[in-house]
């Protein structure tokens, strides 16, 4: 059931005269771009604060960016550009009826997204082992620019990662609508909208990746 | 209440690993340049980097340029009203 | 409650139910004018417990000194008071009911753009709702931080709060899924030859709104997330002490709930230009003009928000701009005004109660727009600032503006969505009630609060006793109006008589459809050649 593909069939009306299935994939496409925008100004109230704190307290947050791994940080970027590539690969790929091509890619996506998590959960695991958690002790010892640092990171790089398990599941939804011939060659707007909520999900880590890991 | 039905063209596989490449290669200038030091032209630089990439995935991963413009005039719209909000936050705080 | 008014040639929309029975074919509907009535049963019930609550202050603040409640009790009132009335009243208020039910026949079309997701955003008003009144019920009883949630004591108090930031958190996301169906339905469901301007000003208006619903409330979306963050773990992103800073809690909060206060009156005002333009007997002046003027409004009040933080600590240059833009986006509200004032001046009058409350609308809103004038000018704002002359002055644009549009907006479309006709008189009289009590009741407020009367105080000096007792008596008249009001509509359903399509000569296309509609609205979607305005009768 595609929430977001408008269809205008009423199922409440049983009259005879009743046309059915106007599809309307711009207006799908429209609908997509438009929830994008609410998740661009959701990160970008993070982003907001993230600028503030970091304009008032620049020592402390290089400080805090100086403990993150650089190098998971730069993989996790560089997998979340291949997955990005490969959804946009998928999509040509079904235009092209190349069906079999285009399952295949949106499951490296989801490979690529699992890549991610993992990275991730190593990268917060190692901190915990640390303390560094807010309630953990050497969090709690943190002057007061660093700790915001800390949260900063944990919220945006979790509500992110949230993201990317949503995106997940609706790429592997997408990819079982392929499967089962309900997203074709001529009839794909699911896949091209699940693709751009891919997409934003990638847009925003390559803002948060420099920002955070790379603070000089 | 319409059916098109996507007149625009299938962005071939070669232009999307071209748009691949790109990005991996300004990844790579994202890493290398942060280890100079530019002082508080820092941030700058790793935004402008960040900000081509984003317009690269937005124009061709995402579309934008074979879809209708006013999508791309929305996401204009947006990033102008956000923008005011740092904006006008910062005249706060900067000034205080 | 509903009638079958089916004509011989048309089925009315309560009449299909879709195989569904009973309130089946109510909550598990798709189309948008149940949707629409779903929200105004809702709306209307979720009202009279916030006014509930809003009787109850005034009884504490008919005398000095502590009546019945304790002072912690008193701060719950009011903030669940705003919560309710804010959040589950004005915000989705005309959008959701009347939006619903009329943009699509506004535009000639047979539903919005995501049938599905708009009864979507119905449960989750409901959900977001039944949140907030649980915290009536449980732990240390509703929050106590005023409807504004400010930092840090929200994040310290133990009433409920993270209850009630979670049923905010989750009515913004159904204003959100309003918006973004509203927008597209805008843009892609207009029938054909209906060019934008040959849209009426009402579906105007809504688009407006729209992207407000859907650029601003992620903001405050964020922002109570954040708030959760700090109740349970401990943070500090708003605590001093810990490096955070909770001006910028405010930044956040309204740069959301600015915004937020030009999705209750734009759509108002769409409501006002209708009934203007209907009962003066002539099409619009300026539509052009009110049109762009609802954009700018739109636009320009994504940037006003630091006026309500002028004396919370803000830089002295921040404090300027905004007072700078706040005084710029009054100018296209002005616009409106003198443009309905001249459509009237121009038109030859028919004085029927949905223009009583218009008219009531403008004067009222006249008053709470120029005091809001006075606060935003700093150094009057400087002595203004939390007193209840800023309690008069959002009543009067809010309650007195979107309150007033409300109730013209279901005794204008009334007949038109239930095929039934209400008593006249006694909605005349009940409009008249109404006014004098709402006069009453915030007329003393302006007063008491430029002698200095703290808002949000359990109690007061006993110089301020007279008005207070004064706006006491005034929410008892008030009440007596809105029961009378609400009273009047209910009775018509008892010995229902049948409407006309077109009792008042309405210029506009929903005027042309079936009274009640059917489900799909047009018998064929039409063809578009005439102005917003040349439906009507000649």
């Amino acid at each position: 059931m595609n929430i977001m593909s408008s269809s205008i069939s009423n199922s409440d009306t049983i009259a005879a005269h009743y046309v059915d299935e106007h599809r309307d994939d711009e207006a799908s496409k429209l609908g997509m771009w438009l929830f994008l925008f609410t998740e661009l100004i959701l990160f970008g109230g993070l982003f907001l604060v993230y600028s503030i704190y970091r304009m008032m307290n620049p020592e402390a947050f290089a400080a805090g960016s100086f403990h993150l791994n650089v190098s998971i940080g730069a993989i996790n970027t560089v997998v979340l550009i291949t997955s990005s590539a490969t959804v946009a690969l998928s999509i040509s790929a079904l235009q092209f009826k190349k069906k079999r091509l285009t399952i295949n890619l949106l499951l490296v996506t989801i490979l690529f997204a699992f890549i991610f998590m993992v990275n991730k959960y190593f990268e917060w695991g190692h901190k915990f082992e640390l303390g560094l958690f807010p309630g953990g002790d050497a969090f709690n010892a943190l002057e007061g620019g660093e700790r915001l640092f800390y949260v900063l990171y944990y919220f945006m790089t979790g509500l992110h990662g949230l993201h990317v398990i949503i995106g997940a599941a609706l790429i592997a939804w997408v990819a079982w609508e392929v499967k089962v011939g309900k997203q074709t060659h001529d009839n794909f707007a699911f896949l091209e909208n699940a693709g751009l909520y891919w997409h934003l999900v990638d847009l925003i880590w390559i803002f948060l990746f420099p920002l955070m890991y790379l603070i000089n | 209440m319409s059916t098109e039905n996507h007149s625009h063209h299938i962005v071939s596989f070669a232009t999307q690993l071209k748009v691949w490449i790109a990005l991996l290669l300004l990844t790579w200038v994202t890493v290398t340049v942060a280890y100079f030091n530019f002082g508080n032209m820092g941030i700058v630089v790793a935004l402008g980097v960040a900000l081509v990439k984003s317009t690269i995935v937005l124009t061709y991963f995402m579309h934008l340029k074979f879809d209708s413009k006013i999508l791309t005039a929305f996401l204009v719209l947006v990033i102008v009203i956000f923008g005011v909000f740092i904006g006008l936050t910062f005249f706060d705080y900067a000034l205080r | 409650m509903q009638e079958n008014h089916s004509t011989p040639s048309h089925v009315s929309f309560f009449e299909e139910t879709g195989g569904r029975k009973g309130i089946f074919k109510w909550i598990l509907t798709t189309d948008h004018k149940r949707i629409g009535l779903l929200y105004l049963y809702s709306i209307a019930t979720f009202f009279i417990v916030g006014a509930a609550l809003g009787v109850m202050m005034r009884l504490e603040l008919m005398y000095p000194g502590q009546q019945f409640v304790k002072p912690a009790t008193y701060n719950s009132l009011f903030t669940l008071h705003g919560v309710i009335m804010i959040f589950l009243f004005i915000i989705p208020g005309i959008p959701a009911v009347f939006g619903n039910i009329m943009l699509p026949i506004l535009i000639g079309a047979k539903d919005v753009a995501f049938p599905r997701v708009n009864l979507l955003s119905w449960y989750l008003y409901v959900i977001g709702a039944i949140f907030a009144l649980s915290t009536l019920v449980f732990g240390s009883g509703p929050a106590d931080t005023g409807w504004t949630f400010y930092a840090p004591y929200s994040v310290n108090t133990e009433t409920n709060v993270s209850m009630s930031v979670l049923a905010a958190f989750v009515l913004g996301f159904s204003s959100i899924l309003t918006g973004l169906n509203f927008i597209v339905t805008i843009h892609r469901m207009r029938a054909p030859g209906m060019s934008w301007f040959k849209m009426p000003l009402f579906a105007w208006s809504l688009y407006a709104t729209a992207w407000i619903q859907l650029l601003a409330t992620p903001v405050i979306g964020i922002t109570l997330l954040m708030i959760f963050a700090e109740r349970f773990l401990g943070v500090g992103l708003f605590d001093p002490s810990l490096g955070g800073d909770p001006i910028l809690y405010q930044h956040m909060f309204w740069i959301y709930s600015h915004p937020a206060v030009y999705v209750m009156v734009l759509p108002a005002m769409g409501v006002i230009s209708e009934i203007v333009s209907t009962f003066a007997q002539r099409k619009i002046y300026g539509y052009r003009a009110i049109a762009y003027s609802s954009l700018a409004i739109a636009f320009i009040g994504y940037f006003v928000w630091g006026h309500h933080m002028f004396t919370s600590g803000m830089s002295g240059p921040a404090r300027v701009i905004f007072s700078i833009l706040t005084f710029l986006v009054a100018i296209p509200s002005a616009v409106k005004v003198f443009n309905w004032l001249a459509t009237l001046y121009g038109g030859s009058i028919n004085l029927k109660v949905p223009l009583l409350y218009a008219l009531g609308f403008i004067f009222l809103f006249m008053i709470g727009g120029l005091t809001g004038l006075i606060l935003g000018a700093l150094a009057t704002d400087v002595h203004l600032h939390d007193t209840v002359f800023v309690v008069g002055h959002f009543h009067y644009v809010m309650f007195g503006g979107t309150g007033f549009a409300f109730m013209a907006a279901i005794h204008y479309w009334f007949p038109k969505i239930y095929g039934i006709n209400y008593n006249m008189r006694r909605a005349i009289s009940s409009f008249w009630v109404l006014f004098v009590g709402f006069n009453v009741m915030y007329f003393p407020m302006m007063v008491v609060g430029v002698m200095g009367m703290p808002r949000r105080y359990f109690d007061y000096l006993p110089e301020f006793h007279v008005p207070n007792f004064i706006a006491t008596i005034g929410s008892w008249i008030l009440s007596v109006g809105l029961i009378m009001m609400i009273g009047n509509l209910i009775v018509a359903f008892r010995k229902p008589k049948r409407a006309v399509d077109n009792p008042w000569n309405g210029r506009t296309l929903e005027w042309t459809v079936a009274t009640p509609p059917t489900l799909e609205n047009f018998d064929v979607i039409p063809t578009i050649t005439k102005g917003p305005y040349e439906y009507h009768e000649q």
